[in-house]
């Protein structure tokens, strides 16, 4: 096991590389001057260049690249192009809101998710099957942005229950980061709970019609011990499956939800920072995402040998 | 049960927790204006570049030499006096008294002189001063002489100029900081302190009340006269979702938006507790941008055969729609400034498409597509293009159309390659009018070749007309070389203008005191009830 997972952490330094180079090379492909959007709408030509100096925009690519690298393996992600703060200082500040937003929403979406999934499978053919897997189409069908504004207009608006906007730290107060994470984690966990919700009933109703769940039916056992010890778990590898799948999915929702709920996390920095072509900050957020995505898949790898003891590396 | 007695006993605790936290007393009663301004706040040295943004938090955190008011005339701001030699080549300033910096230290002239000197190797207006100015002394800690070459009308309207790149004054030790370098230290003395400890970009920056302020005694007037602060605290708040915004707005979290976009403004104004004010009386001017470097471009006939089929009213109806907050104005310079005129404009900007199609024919147009930039991202700009579109192909031009984000745009533009290899033939924009108020300042007009803004026109005639401009010190005969620019823009055409359109500032009723001025500003603002 410890060899494996050696061998998989190892792994992630090509795939990681790849994802330095692709990322470097795609943004200095794309149309945009960071050092023009810098100077600003009234700057000359002149003023522009000499900003492209000052950032070293004018050296040759494969020269950027080459200093970019090796900071990185001293540690250093640079400074960004815009703000006065290095690129760790801003994903710092950043990470929490992201990191609170994605773990309430994981949370959330699973404790709905996989009941909902068991019940629409129990009930299989009935009305709360039907309305179960109609509410997953829904999830499925409408966009994030769509549930963030009706939400918002419902419960922030009309009812004033819960805030519009804004992400209050942990530190500054329980109450009001709970408050301000709650629109926005039932936003994005429509979907996920859609998504997980289908893989649990689809997973549950293959595994109740094994043999080992007659076996056990015939033994006289209850149905809700049979349930939760021998259908649940031998269901459990498809749908930890999907939940990994689907914190992977997490980043690209983050960025939506955040821009609508003007939280200021990972997402919003992703965006602001490609639309100021900020290279060093989107180098080093989509490098970050591209590691977390692979300790993600690793992690799930190796609960499959905690649920299925068939299975071993 | 007892697994259920658990859960209600949870449930509970947590309940009452909430209801403690929610009704603990606020810690201290001081006033926050909660603020969205038109885009974050990212990069801090409003010499370094000249982002409205920047120069907002310019006007926050740094004090002038000079300041325009309302009336479009400049008034001292730092300085307490000024004198004009009798041969208009000496002007000597002496700052008011009780001007400190943050750091509690005094302002000096010496600050000054340093601050001009930055500021003066960026923008271009400060670079045209500079270029009569023979030496900058300091006479003692609050008195310094500008000593000219030659006699401009220039150093007034340059050190009072109300946007960007403003000549705002720093400590020495920060103004000695290399032009092409931003600064590190935020150390002001204006009417707001900067706390950098709280300034989280894409989320929020913080200023606070500079107690040791001292404002002018006169009433505040657009961005000059007494700079009082009434509330304690202002906060920018980072929400780049327009919609968001208004319902932050709506909702009483936020108390002011810079520029809430115009098909919002009908939601905003059925609100009871929301008011619309019109902040800057001189609004914004769209404007058409030839590439003079690219064919047909590089004939002023074909450009000439644009102004003669564009028309104001399209532009601004399909972008502002509300009559209420445009204008068509055919002069070049905003109207309501000193420098407005319609004088040369007749048979321009009517639509007059036989004209147009006979200078297309009389400049040679061989039908070579015209690439036209359209930046979609921006809503005050997105529909601009497609007008300008429709009515060149009805004068005859052939339009190539190409859609990008703004910021590629701006990459773009900058570019001089032919257009069929990345390079462009025009594009659309605002400017703020405050930018474009007379000859020098106006980018556009600057008609220098290589060293114009992108574009790159080249006219000696309007450039002399620029220099006259420049060393003219009678306001009459400043209004007559503005004139005569304006004319010579018609015939040598570096831009075309399409009319001004305003924004209002939408704001809680409990928000009162905005001060009208070329840049949003905080001072006169009071929130009550709180």
């Amino acid at each position: 096991m410890l060899g494996y997972i050696v061998r998989r952490i190892l792994a992630t330094i090509p795939v990681v590389t790849v994802v330095a180079v692709l990322a470097f090379l795609l943004l200095r492909f794309t149309g945009g001057d960071p050092a023009a959007i810098i100077a600003g709408d009234s700057a000359t030509t002149q003023q522009v260049a000499e900003i492209r100096v000052k950032l070293g925009l004018e050296r040759p690519i494969v020269e950027q690249f080459v200093i970019w690298v090796g900071r990185i393996a001293r540690g250093d992600f640079g400074e960004s192009f815009f703000f006065k703060k290095t690129v760790a200082e801003l994903i710092r500040d950043r990470l929490e809101p992201t990191a609170a937003l994605a773990v309430c929403t994981i949370l959330l979406a699973v404790s709905i998710a996989v009941p909902l999934g068991v019940v629409a499978a129990a009930w299989r053919g009935t009305w709360i099957d039907r309305l179960v897997m109609g509410f997953c189409v829904l999830g499925f069908s409408v966009p994030v942005f769509v549930i963030g504004y009706a939400l918002i207009y419902f419960f922030a608006i009309e009812l004033a229950w819960l805030p519009v906007q804004g992400y209050q730290r942990i530190s500054e107060g329980f109450g009001g980061f709970l408050e301000r994470l709650i629109l926005p984690s039932v936003t994005l966990a429509v979907i996920y709970v859609a998504l997980i919700a289908r893989i649990t009933r689809t997973s549950v109703l293959e595994v109740m019609g094994a043999d080992h769940v007659r076996t056990a039916r015939a033994k006289g056992l209850g149905a809700i011990t049979i349930l939760l010890r021998h259908v649940l778990r031998n269901a459990a590898v498809p749908i930890v499956t999907v939940i990994g799948l689907g914190v992977a999915l997490l980043i690209g929702g983050v960025v939506v939800t955040e821009s609508v709920y003007g939280i200021p996390g990972l997402g919003r920095l992703t965006v602001d920072a490609v639309l100021a072509r900020d290279y060093p900050t989107v180098q080093a957020v989509i490098l970050l995402f591209s590691v977390v995505y692979v300790m993600i898949n690793l992690l799930v790898d190796l609960t499959y040998t905690f649920l299925d003891p068939r299975i071993r590396y | 049960m007892t697994f259920i007695r658990r859960i209600a006993a949870a449930w509970l605790a947590v309940s009452l927790l909430w209801c403690l936290i929610e009704t603990a007393p606020p810690a201290r009663a001081e006033t926050t204006l909660k603020v969205v301004m038109h885009s974050d706040l990212k990069i801090v040295d409003p010499i370094w570049t000249t982002a409205y943004i920047v120069r907002n938090h310019g006007y926050m955190i740094y004090d002038t030499l000079f300041a325009t008011d309302a009336k479009g005339d400049i008034k001292p701001q730092m300085v307490g006096k000024y004198d004009v030699s009798a041969d208009k080549l000496t002007y000597t300033m002496t700052l008011r008294d009780g001007l400190l910096w943050h750091d509690g230290k005094p302002v000096t002239a010496e600050d000054c002189v340093a601050s001009i000197k930055r500021w003066a190797q960026k923008d271009t207006m400060g670079q045209k001063m500079m270029s009569f100015v023979k030496d900058l002394v300091v006479v003692d800690p609050k008195t310094f002489k500008i000593v000219l070459k030659e006699q401009t009308g220039l150093v007034l309207p340059a050190l009072g100029k109300p946007s960007s790149n403003v000549p705002f004054m720093m400590p020495k030790r920060v103004a000695d900081t290399p032009a092409s370098e931003q600064i590190s230290d935020f150390t002001g003395s204006g009417p707001f302190v900067f706390k950098k400890d709280e300034w989280k970009p894409g989320d929020k920056a913080v200023y606070v009340k500079f107690a040791q302020y001292k404002p002018r005694p006169e009433p505040a007037s657009a961005l000059a006269g007494g700079k009082a602060v009434k509330v304690d605290r202002v906060e920018w708040r980072a929400i780049s979702d327009h919609q968001t915004a208004i319902n932050a707005l709506l909702a009483g979290e936020i108390d002011y938006i810079e520029s809430p976009p115009h098909d919002l403004l009908p939601v905003l104004k059925k609100d009871a507790n929301v008011k619309l004010v019109d902040s800057n009386p001189l609004g914004n001017q769209y404007a058409f941008r030839y590439n003079t470097l690219a064919k047909p471009f590089d004939n002023s006939k074909v450009r000439q055969a644009v102004m003669v089929a564009f028309n104001q009213k399209d532009f601004l109806e399909a972008v502002i729609g509300d009559a209420a907050y445009y204008k068509v104005c055919k002069a070049m310079f905003p109207c309501g400034s000193p420098n407005s005129s319609t004088k040369g404009m007749d048979g321009y900007l009517d639509s007059n498409f036989e004209k147009a199609k006979a200078l297309l024919k009389e400049g040679g147009y061989d039908g070579t597509p015209i690439v036209l930039m359209h930046s979609t991202d921006l809503a005050v700009l997105t529909n601009l293009a497609p007008v300008a579109k429709n009515l060149m192909e009805k004068a005859g031009f052939k339009v190539d159309m190409q859609s990008m984000d703004w910021q590629t745009l701006v990459s773009r533009r900058a570019k001089k390659d032919p257009p069929s290899q990345g390079g462009w033939h025009a594009f659309l924009t605002s400017w703020v009018a405050a930018d474009i108020l007379n000859p020098i300042g106006a980018g556009f007009v600057n008609a220098s070749c290589d060293t114009a803004m992108f574009g790159w026109p080249c006219d000696k005639e309007l450039e002399s007309l620029r220099d006259q401009y420049a060393r003219e010190t009678n306001p009459a005969k400043l209004k007559a070389l503005a004139e005569a620019v304006q004319v010579r823009e018609t015939q040598y055409p570096t831009y075309v203008w399409l009319g001004q359109w305003y924004g209002p500032v939408a704001i809680r009723k409990t928000v009162d005191g905005v001060i009208p001025a070329p840049a949003t500003v905080f001072w006169g603002i009071e929130k009550k009830g709180s």
